[in-house]
């Protein structure tokens, strides 16, 4: 690989207008797609260089792919640029744009064989000949369509390349599915294009197959020197091949950052919970360097929180290091609830002080015992929490009766009817109700993560508000729910008269 | 006790309709006409009727005047139909078209072709081979569209979307995907046309005012006139015409699947 594709670390937007001519190849400025009135992406910016081989990285739904039609064309976004070698592209069709795309069912011509599928591209393109002066004196250059040899000769070149050497002749549906994705990858590669596109390509082939392919396309990049953008909701397969990995969620981009800085320094919790196995607790930031969590105080490396500040850290399973119960590392005791081999370590459950935590290590433990553990100050991630407290602006239906996202709630408020209030309700005093019907409004749970001894989840009611929730019960992502919330429970704020649009700021906050 | 399987329990049961019906209507009608052709007007054995039907100078020209109208009427519903099942696929206010195109099978042929007829003669437009043509592909241009309609919406978009990726431009994408992809459909839908289209009588005599004769005509009138052999050798003509050109169809299409069109 050349030496200028090692990618930056955590890239910010650049907002210079004098950038045109860099080593980004592909450029996304603010760009927002919206489909029936729903924003798949949004507002989003992304700079990729050259010969880089960036992954988008998200669950399904987070709008990857749409980003990756954005960039083949397939889709206009609804606001925003994109731009080629500093070119805007934005409304360039697709058949003009010098990107290729291996789709993710192939997407191969049930009607051509092999060979001809390949050379369906070479067959349409027209080459620069050399220019000449015409009688007139002008500097002419004609084009003209590849000869039969060129195509043949191209296409036996990017056969040879995928393993495919005698398939020329082959009837595409005869193929294996591994086979298939091949040809799919030469025929995008024998176009020569500036950028690859992927998207999912690795999602039909069995584990096996796809470890291969994973290696043969890193090795392909690395060979080829053009710039790979790769669409996966593998986190493994992101970690493992990508130079960049874009995380995104719900339409946003959470972080860009290489592998990495991805898995040590995650920008928040959604991306830790995401990427890989990893402890999330709650904790508070006493001073600078100081923190205290599972009750108790932690020296750590971050600095510029307020004090006391509530904030979540992470900590991956594997930065515990398993002392003695009564050794001075020993920073916290915990004892041990299982240990389950996973292969090439142990997966150890441990309670400590109240709080489980997930330990892996070499080494076996005997359910029950006590062990001391030890974390670097460095291996504690600490990140500001989304939210302390749902906070919503709203207003009286009567006097003791509040309206929360359509629901009317009961509460110790005698404010008159239409009074702008603003409503405060801590995340454990929502009560989660399994049938949406027993809640006073619905919602469906978008995420939900472990934070030690309770579930932190986030419920985005019917009118996208998203209410944060901490129970003890792990409720299913994407499962539609019902919440109450007690009379005592909801604290009632008076507000003053400037609320109009200041909602909207609410709103975007998630 | 003897057990008795209960009746309905038996699956085989149901067949029996459908055989008897083709047997009734199917293969009996199939032998009588076989049958027919040997037999001369008194119910002896002969050959006659072969040598009159290839001998008679005007049968043959019938034949060949059905063959062409047959011919020239495919040809335009596939013209005309393609496009529109194409514009039909592609864009969802095209139900109100495909309503359009539907809305006279809704109507008795022999009405459809009667009203045409009066509309011609209104308009002042002197019956012949152009208005049995006319009518014709008005008659059958609804039996193009709708296979070709079928296939068309059930090509993969992805396929659309790879071609423009490898460079296609909106022409080249119909040319080297759309059209090669919905060659099943364009199959079907010539059988469709073009075999009733050279059996079909009652069309061209009404909006010919009898003037041209296709096959089908001279079938009908051949049966009417008594002459129960020449009808059904040609009927058995005929018969042989539409297999021929199914098996060709047939033929055509599986090597479609195997080889490619460019």
């Amino acid at each position: 690989m050349k030496e200028n594709t090692q990618p930056k670390p955590v890239e910010t937007t650049p907002d210079k207008k004098d950038v045109v001519k860099s080593d980004n190849i592909i450029e996304l400025k603010n760009v927002c797609k919206v489909y029936d009135g729903k924003e798949a992406v949004k507002k989003s910016s992304l700079n990729i260089q050259k010969g880089e081989f960036v992954t988008l990285l998200g669950p399904s739904g987070c709008g990857k792919t749409t980003t990756l039609r954005m960039i083949a064309g397939f889709e206009t976004p609804t606001s925003g640029r994109i731009y080629f070698n500093g070119e805007d592209i934005t409304d360039t069709p697709p058949y003009l744009r010098k990107v290729n795309t291996v789709f993710q069912k192939y997407a191969l011509f049930p009607h051509l064989n092999v060979f001809n599928n390949i050379a369906f591209g070479l067959k349409l393109q027209k080459v620069a000949m050399e220019p000449f002066v015409d009688k007139k004196g002008r500097t002419v250059t004609k084009f003209r369509k590849y000869t039969k040899e060129e195509i043949k000769r191209k296409v036996d070149a990017v056969l040879k390349m995928v393993d495919l050497e005698d398939y020329g002749h082959r009837n595409v549906a005869s193929l294996s599915g591994g086979q298939q994705q091949r040809v799919a990858i030469a025929r995008a590669l024998v176009n020569e294009p500036e950028v690859l596109l992927l998207d999912e390509p690795l999602g039909a082939l069995d584990l096996k197959m796809r470890k291969d392919m994973q290696i043969e396309l890193k090795n392909m990049h690395r060979r080829l020197g053009i710039t790979f953008i790769y669409v996966t909701h593998d986190q493994e397969e992101a970690l493992t091949m990508s130079d960049k990995v874009v995380v995104m969620r719900n339409g946003e981009i959470q972080q860009i950052a290489t592998p990495e800085q991805i898995y040590d320094e995650p920008a928040n919790a959604f991306v830790a919970d995401f990427i890989g196995e990893s402890n999330i607790l709650s904790g508070v930031m006493l001073e600078d360097y100081k923190v205290e969590f599972c009750d108790t105080v932690f020296e750590c490396v971050d600095k510029g929180f307020k004090k006391k500040e509530p904030i979540d850290v992470i900590i991956r399973p594997e930065d515990f290091k398993i002392v003695k119960p009564d050794s001075k590392d020993a920073l916290l005791t915990a004892v041990v609830d299982s240990c389950v081999f996973k292969g090439d370590h142990y997966q150890i459950t441990v309670i400590a002080n109240d709080n489980e935590l997930i330990v892996n290590d070499t080494l076996a433990q005997k359910k029950g015992d006590t062990i001391g553990l030890y974390i670097k100050p460095f291996d504690l991630h600490i990140m500001r929490k989304a939210r302390i407290i749902n906070e919503l602006k709203t207003e009286m239906v009567s006097e003791g009766l509040v309206n929360i996202c359509g629901g009317q709630f009961e509460c110790n408020s005698d404010l008159p009817q239409g009074t702008k209030v603003l409503v405060k309700v801590d995340f454990d005093d929502v009560e989660v109700t399994d049938d949406a019907e027993d809640g006073k409004i619905a919602g469906v749970v978008i995420n939900s993560i472990y934070k030690g001894n309770y579930y932190q989840c986030i419920i985005k009611t019917d009118d996208q508000y998203d209410f944060f929730v901490d129970t003890d019960d792990d409720w299913l992502k994407g499962d539609r729910v019902g919440i109450n919330i007690a009379k005592d429970k909801i604290i009632v704020e008076k507000l003053e008269e400037e609320v109009s649009d200041e909602k909207e700021e609410k709103n975007e906050e998630n | 006790m003897k057990k008795i399987k209960p009746f309905f329990l038996s699956k085989k049961v149901f067949g029996y309709p459908y055989v008897l019906f083709m047997l009734i209507f199917v293969i009996m009608p199939l032998v009588l006409i076989l049958v027919n052709a040997f037999l001369d007007t008194d119910g002896y054995l002969t050959l006659e009727n072969f040598k009159t039907f290839f001998t008679e100078k005007s049968s043959l020209v019938v034949l060949g005047n059905s063959l062409l109208v047959g011919l020239i009427t495919t040809v335009i519903c596939l013209l005309i139909g393609y496009p529109v099942a194409y514009i039909l696929s592609k864009y969802s206010s095209g139900k109100i078209l495909v309503l359009l195109f539907i809305l006279p099978m809704w109507v008795n042929f022999l009405i459809r072709t009667l009203a045409t007829k009066a509309v011609f003669v209104a308009m002042g437009v002197e019956l012949g081979m152009g208005t049995v043509i006319f009518g014709m592909v008005y008659n059958y241009l609804p039996f193009m569209i709708l296979p070709l309609h079928t296939v068309i919406s059930s090509i993969d978009k992805s396929y659309i979307e790879a071609a423009e990726d490898l460079g296609a431009d909106k022409s080249n994408v119909f040319l080297k995907t759309i059209l090669p992809l919905s060659v099943s459909g364009i199959i079907s839908g010539i059988t469709m046309v073009f075999i009733p289209t050279i059996s079909t009588y009652a069309i061209s005599q009404l909006l010919s005012n009898g003037t041209i004769f296709l096959f089908g005509d001279s079938i009908q009138m051949k049966f009417e006139q008594g002459l129960y052999g020449v009808g059904s050798i040609m009927s058995i003509v005929m018969l042989i015409f539409v297999l021929i050109s199914n098996f060709l169809m047939n033929k055509f299409s599986n090597n479609m699947q195997r080889r490619t069109i460019w």
